[in-house]
C-alpha cells in the first residue's frame, strides 16, 4: 500500500520572505522615521508661528504681563524703555525669529507665572507628568488588553454586558467630570484617598506619599482613555478569532488559552498600537484636566496656569512641546506597527 | 437599531432643548441673582436640583447653562462644518499641489491637541464669546474637510460630472451645483457628530476658568463651581449639570452615528463605472 502524498508539504527550508526581510524592514522603518521627522519640522514651525500671530492679533500686551500691577502706573516713557529692553516693540515676525533663535541656543525664556526660567519649570514638572501619564497609560493598556480579550472570548457574558455599556457611558463623560466624580466618591464620601497635590499638607516628599496621591489621578486618567482602547481590543479580537489561522490552531487541538493568547491576540494588537498613537492628543488633554482637578504639580497643570496668568513664554513653549510629543508619539506607534506586522508597507 | 438610536437620541435632545429653553422662562427668576440665605441646599420640592454656594436654584441654572452650552456648541459645529466643507471641496477640486498643501495643514492642526490650541486662543482673547466659538470652530473643521474631500473626490469621477462638463458647465458651477450638494448629507452628519465635541470643549474651557465668566451659567462654569461645593458634600452641584452634559453628548453622538449609517447606505441608483 503506497502512502498518499501529504496534503500539505512542510515548507522546504526557511520561508523565502522571513530571513532576508528583517533588515530591509528595519531600513524601511528608519527611512520612514527620517521622512516623518522632516515633515514634522514645518508643522512645528507653523504651529508656533500661529501662536505668535494669534498673540500679535490679540488685545494682550506682553508689557502688562511683565509689569503686572505697575503696568497701570508706569509712565509711557518707562513703558517704551522696558519694551525696547525686552524687544517687545519689534514687529512680531522679528520677535518670533528671535524666540526661535533663543530656542535653538537652549534659552527657553523666563516664566513669569512661576518666576523662574522655563527650563527650570520644565525640569521640575516634567517628571511628575511623565509619572502620571506612564502609570495611567500602563493601567489603561493592561485593563484594555485583559478586559478586551475577556469580553471578546466570552461574548455576551455578564462582564461583556457590563463593560460595553460602561465604555459608552465613559465616552460621554469628559475627563474632568470623571475626576470630580472620583473626588466626590473616594475623596469626600468615602474619604479613602487624598484628592490634591503630591503629599499631605506639610508631609515630606516620599514614595509612599506620592503613591497614595497618585492613585486617584492615575485611575481617572486611565479610565478616561479606557473606552477607546478596550472597545478596539475587543473588536479586533473578535475579528481575529474568526480568522483562518485561529481556526487552524483550534483544529490542531491547541489549548484554548494558547489559541487566544498566542494566535489570536498578536494579530489583534496591531490596530491597538496604531490607536495608542492616535489617542495621544487626547491623553495630553486628559492629563491637563486631571492635573488641574487634582492639583498635580505637573507640566499639564502649568499649561492652565500659564494660560490664566498669560505667561506667554511658558504657554508658547508648552504648546510647542505638546505638538512635538504628539508627533513623536504617533511616529513611534507607526514604527512599532511596521516592525511588528510584516504585511504593512513602510511608506506612511 | 439605527432607527431606535435616532429616535431616542432625537427625543433626548428635544427634551433637553425644551428644558433649557422653557424652564428659565417659566420659572421667571434670574439665574444670576444670589440668595445666600438659601445657599447649599440639597434637592427638595422647592429646589428640585438643590442650590449652589450662592443660593441660586440649580434647576433653573442648569437649564440656563445647558442653553448657553447647546447654543455655543451648535454655532461651533455649524461653523466648523462650513469651514471644513469649503476647504475640503476646494482641496479636492483644485487637486495637485494645493490639495497636498491643504492636507498638510490638516495634519498640522490635528497634530496639536485641540484643547491646547483652544486654551491658547481663549487665553489671548480672554472672556470673549467670539474667541471661544472661534477656538472651537478653528480646531474642529479638519474632520469635515477630510470627509467632504474624499466624498468630492469620489463624486468627481461619476458620469453626472462628465455630463455636466460636456454640457459646457464651468468648473465652479460643477462644484456648487453638483459636487457640494452631493457632499452635503455627509457634511451635515459630520456637523451632528461635532456637536458633542463642541459641548465638551466649551464646558472644558469654562471649567478651566478660561471660557465664559463665572457668573454666566454654562455647563462648564456650573461644574467649575461644583468643584468647591463638592468638598463640602454638595454632590448635587456635580450630578445634575454633569447629567445634562452626558445626556446631551450621548444623544448627539447617537443621532450622529445613526445618521451616518443611514447616509452610508447606497443612496442612488446611478450606474457607476
Amino acid at each position: 500500500m503506497t502512502t498518499a502524498p501529504p496534503l500539505l508539504r512542510p515548507p522546504a527550508g526557511p520561508r523565502p520572505a522571513a530571513a532576508p526581510a528583517g533588515r530591509p524592514r528595519r531600513v524601511a522603518a528608519a527611512r520612514m522615521v527620517g521622512r516623518r521627522l522632516l515633515a514634522a519640522v514645518p508643522v512645528v514651525l507653523a504651529v508656533s508661528l500661529g501662536v505668535f500671530a494669534a498673540a500679535a492679533a490679540s488685545p494682550f500686551d506682553p508689557l502688562a504681563g511683565y509689569l503686572g500691577d505697575r503696568y497701570l502706573t508706569a509712565s509711557q516713557t518707562t513703558q517704551d524703555e522696558i519694551a525696547a529692553q525686552l524687544g517687545t516693540d519689534r514687529p512680531w515676525p522679528v520677535q518670533y525669529l528671535g524666540w526661535l533663535g533663543d530656542l535653538a541656543t537652549g534659552d527657553l525664556g523666563t516664566s513669569r507665572a512661576f518666576g523662574q526660567p522655563v527650563a527650570d519649570v520644565l525640569a521640575e514638572r516634567l517628571p511628575w507628568t511623565l509619572l502620571l501619564v506612564a502609570v495611567s497609560l500602563a493601567v489603561a493598556v493592561v485593563l484594555a488588553l485583559v478586559l478586551g480579550t475577556w469580553t471578546a472570548t466570552r461574548r455576551g457574558g455578564w462582564v461583556d454586558r457590563l463593560v460595553t455599556p460602561g465604555c459608552l457611558l465613559l465616552q460621554g463623560l469628559p475627563p474632568f467630570v470623571v475626576a470630580l466624580g472620583a473626588v466626590a466618591v473616594f475623596g469626600v464620601g468615602l474619604a479613602w484617598l487624598p484628592v490634591a497635590g503630591l503629599t499631605d499638607a506639610g508631609a515630606a516628599l516620599s514614595a509612599g506619599q506620592v503613591a497614595r496621591h497618585l492613585v486617584l489621578p492615575a485611575l481617572v486618567l486611565a479610565l478616561s482613555q479606557l473606552p477607546w482602547l478596550l472597545l478596539t481590543v475587543r473588536q479586533s479580537m473578535l475579528r481575529s478569532l474568526a480568522e483562518d489561522h485561529v481556526a487552524g490552531a483550534r483544529a490542531r487541538g491547541l489549548a484554548e488559552r494558547t489559541v487566544v493568547l498566542r494566535h489570536a491576540l498578536p494579530t489583534a494588537l496591531l490596530p491597538f498600537v496604531t490607536l495608542l498613537g492616535a489617542r495621544l492628543p487626547e491623553l495630553v488633554v486628559g492629563a491637563v484636566l486631571v492635573e488641574e482637578v487634582f492639583s498635580w504639580p505637573g507640566l499639564a497643570q502649568a499649561v492652565v496656569t500659564s494660560a490664566t496668568e498669560l505667561d506667554f513664554a511658558l504657554l508658547a513653549f508648552l504648546t510647542l512641546l505638546s505638538t512635538v510629543a504628539v508627533l513623536l508619539g504617533s511616529l513611534l506607534a507607526d514604527v512599532a506597527t511596521v516592525l511588528l506586522d510584516p504585511r504593512v508597507a513602510a511608506d506612511g | 437599531m439605527a432607527d431606535r438610536r435616532l429616535g431616542v437620541g432625537l427625543a433626548v435632545l428635544a427634551g433637553l432643548t425644551a428644558y433649557a429653553l422653557l424652564v428659565p422662562w417659566v420659572a421667571g427668576v434670574d439665574d444670576r441673582v444670589a440668595d445666600f440665605a438659601a445657599a447649599r441646599q440639597a434637592p427638595s420640592a422647592t429646589h428640585l436640583f438643590g442650590t449652589d454656594s450662592a443660593g441660586r436654584d440649580l434647576f433653573v441654572r442648569t437649564a440656563a447653562g445647558l442653553r448657553v452650552s447647546l447654543l455655543v456648541a451648535t454655532v461651533c459645529a455649524l461653523l466648523s462644518t462650513v469651514i471644513g466643507a469649503v476647504v475640503g471641496a476646494l482641496s479636492a477640486v483644485a487637486g495637485g499641489r494645493v490639495d497636498r498643501l491643504v492636507m498638510r495643514v490638516v495634519d498640522g492642526v490635528n497634530a496639536v491637541p485641540h484643547l491646547l490650541l483652544g486654551i491658547v486662543l481663549v487665553a489671548l482673547f480672554r472672556g470673549s464669546l467670539v474667541a471661544i466659538i472661534a477656538s472651537i470652530a478653528l480646531t474642529h473643521w479638519t474632520q469635515v474637510a477630510r470627509i467632504v474631500r474624499s466624498e468630492v473626490l469620489s463624486l468627481r469621477d461619476r458620469p453626472l460630472v462628465d455630463a455636466a462638463v460636456l454640457g459646457g458647465a464651468a468648473r465652479w458651477r460643477v462644484v456648487h451645483r453638483h459636487l457640494l450638494p452631493a457632499a452635503l448629507p455627509q457634511a451635515l452628519v459630520a456637523a451632528v457628530l461635532l456637536l458633542p465635541h463642541a459641548v465638551w470643549h466649551e464646558s472644558t474651557l469654562s471649567f478651566l476658568g478660561l471660557g465664559l465668566p463665572p457668573h454666566r451659567a454654562s455647563l462648564g462654569t456650573l461644574l467649575e463651581e461644583a468643584r468647591s461645593s463638592l468638598l463640602l458634600g454638595g454632590w448635587w452641584t456635580l450630578v445634575f449639570p454633569a447629567l445634562g452634559l452626558v445626556l446631551a453628548t450621548l444623544a448627539a453622538a447617537a443621532v450622529g452615528a445613526a445618521l451616518r449609517d443611514r447616509v452610508a447606505l447606497p443612496r442612488r441608483t446611478e450606474v457607476r463605472r
